[in-house]
């Protein structure tokens, strides 16, 4: 299991901290090399991910909804990209990536459909009416589309491009308000969901959303503002996710990297 | 009256509004695929109507699927939607790795490929088109790399949901092509792309479902101003 501490950690995780299935380290014996092969590769998953990644932390929430232990590699985007990075994902050599057994999966809605498929007795993130699920890629890809984009036009640029932003992710929130609507999760009767792992990560960003567009989610949806809170509280999320600070001070970081005042 | 099986509900009437489009051709080829029968409400993308407006109030766009009192948008969702809701031959590879890499080099066609392919056929001729072209070339590489050896199709010996994500290259691009007069896809560069472009359009069940080509060419043709500001656009 991931040992990280939720919203109180100051420091991004450590680097290739090895979580392993207790089996799996005498499977691992040359010796017991047959019994590795049909032994179920739980442990063989490593994810490539950078602390602050809402794309990543989905992997992140994905993988502890279904207790599966994993290695996690912090790849310094900052400092560069490392080579098992480029050649994990060579056409966008971007994070997250999963590799299982040594096998890249990247994107990370792909890679929890991926988690879903691979792992059918772990608990499922998509529900199984095929409508259902049509909806739940429907909307996660809807929060793929929008919501990363619009923020980070909100804190890059200023005047009328900024006022366009911030009218652009009102809107995206009160689209996701309405669907939301008065269910617990998106995931409706199927529980924390798709969707809810999708728009997660973003949640932490709220306040820095609030801070460049000058708005209050709570005023502008407050069923997404609780929606926000209550899975918050839920232990795969708030394990997986930074504080709201550690996020502000990141879009600090960024903006003085580009040079945006 | 034989109740039928109820677990999949394929009695309920199925619609797609849409009209010549390659996301709606998507759709079509999906259900074709699958042997389920359809009614198509073409949709005038110019007049968007107020059955669209309804069901896809979110994009406002082509194509929607209507299964019965469900609606879905989104061509990539549909398709998936239709392999999981009807019997017939699957859309995607069983093996969850496949599956994956299936998603993902569609949504390489979607989010890089057909963005490539757009600014170099549409950008003023001269020093940066080149450059545009030479990019969109190499994505056209590493589309066409994922075609398995010795293989029709990226399906396999059957088409499958990749072939039906990069049919615009196969059935649009030449149109654009034309139009634009500027040529990204030749056998000299991409042999394997283009012989797999050829199979796809001569499929019995795609040609069913493929418009005309010049009244798609007549159709397309005053837009090409529209194209080329969009085009300035996404490059800026």
């Amino acid at each position: 299991m991931l040992s990280c501490s939720p919203t109180s950690t100051h420091h991004p995780h450590s680097t290739s901290s090895q979580h392993s299935h207790p089996q799996t380290q005498t499977d691992r014996h040359p010796s017991n090399a047959p019994t590795m092969a049909s032994e179920k590769s739980s442990s063989d998953l490593t994810l490539l991910d950078f602390w602050v990644s809402p794309f990543g932390q989905r992997v992140r929430i994905a993988l502890a909804e279904k207790s599966l232990p994993y290695e996690y590699v912090e790849e310094d985007l900052l400092a560069g990209k490392s080579e098992r990075l480029l050649q994990s994902n060579p056409v966008h050599k971007k994070i997250p990536v999963l590799l299982h057994g040594g096998k890249p999966v990247n994107e990370s809605l792909i890679i929890v459909q991926y988690l879903d498929e691979a792992f059918p007795d772990t608990p499922s993130l998509l529900p199984s009416d095929p409508y259902a699920r049509a909806q739940a890629r429907f909307w996660a890809d809807y929060v793929d589309k929008k919501v990363y984009d619009c923020g980070s036009r909100l804190w890059k640029l200023k005047g009328e491009p900024q006022a366009q932003a911030r009218a652009e992710m009102l809107e995206i929130l009160k689209t996701l308000e309405t669907e939301l609507g008065d269910k617990e999760f998106f995931g409706g009767e199927h529980g924390f969901g798709f969707v809810d792992a999708a728009f997660a990560p973003f949640t932490p960003w709220f306040m820095s959303y609030e801070k460049y567009g000058e708005f209050k989610v709570a005023e502008v949806a407050p069923k997404i503002a609780a929606w926000a809170e209550r899975v918050g509280k839920r232990e795969s999320v708030a394990k997986s996710l930074y504080s709201p600070d550690k996020v502000y001070d990141f879009i600090g970081v960024l903006k003085k990297m580009y040079g945006i005042e | 009256m034989e109740e039928a099986a109820a677990k999949m509900p394929e009695q309920p009437a199925v619609k797609l509004i849409g009209w010549l489009s390659p996301y709606v051709h998507r759709a079509e080829v999906a259900l074709r695929l699958k042997g389920v029968p359809y009614e198509l409400l073409q949709d005038d993308m110019a007049n968007k109507s107020d059955l669209l407006l309804a069901h896809n109030p979110v994009h406002k766009k082509v194509p929607v699927l209507l299964h019965g009192d469900r609606s879905i948008p989104e061509s990539l969702v549909i398709v998936e939607y239709v392999d999981e809701a009807f019997h017939g031959p699957p859309l995607l590879p069983a093996d969850p790795l496949a599956r994956a890499a299936a998603r993902f080099w569609a949504r390489f066609v979607d989010d890089k490929l057909w963005k490539a392919l757009w600014v170099a056929l549409w950008t003023e001729p001269g020093e940066a088109q080149v450059a545009l072209a030479t990019s969109a070339r190499e994505s056209l590489t590493l589309l066409e790399a994922q075609l398995p050896e010795g293989k029709r199709f990226f399906g396999g010996d059957a088409i499958g949901f990749l072939d039906i994500a990069a049919s615009g290259v196969a059935l649009w691009l030449p149109v654009f092509e034309e139009m634009a007069g500027v040529t990204l896809l030749a056998d000299e560069t991409h042999p394997a792309l283009c012989r797999w472009a050829r199979e796809y359009a001569a499929d019995e069940i795609v040609r069913q479902c493929t418009p005309d080509m010049t009244m798609m060419l007549a159709f397309l043709t005053p837009k090409r101003g529209m194209f080329m500001s969009t085009a300035k656009a996404m490059a800026a």
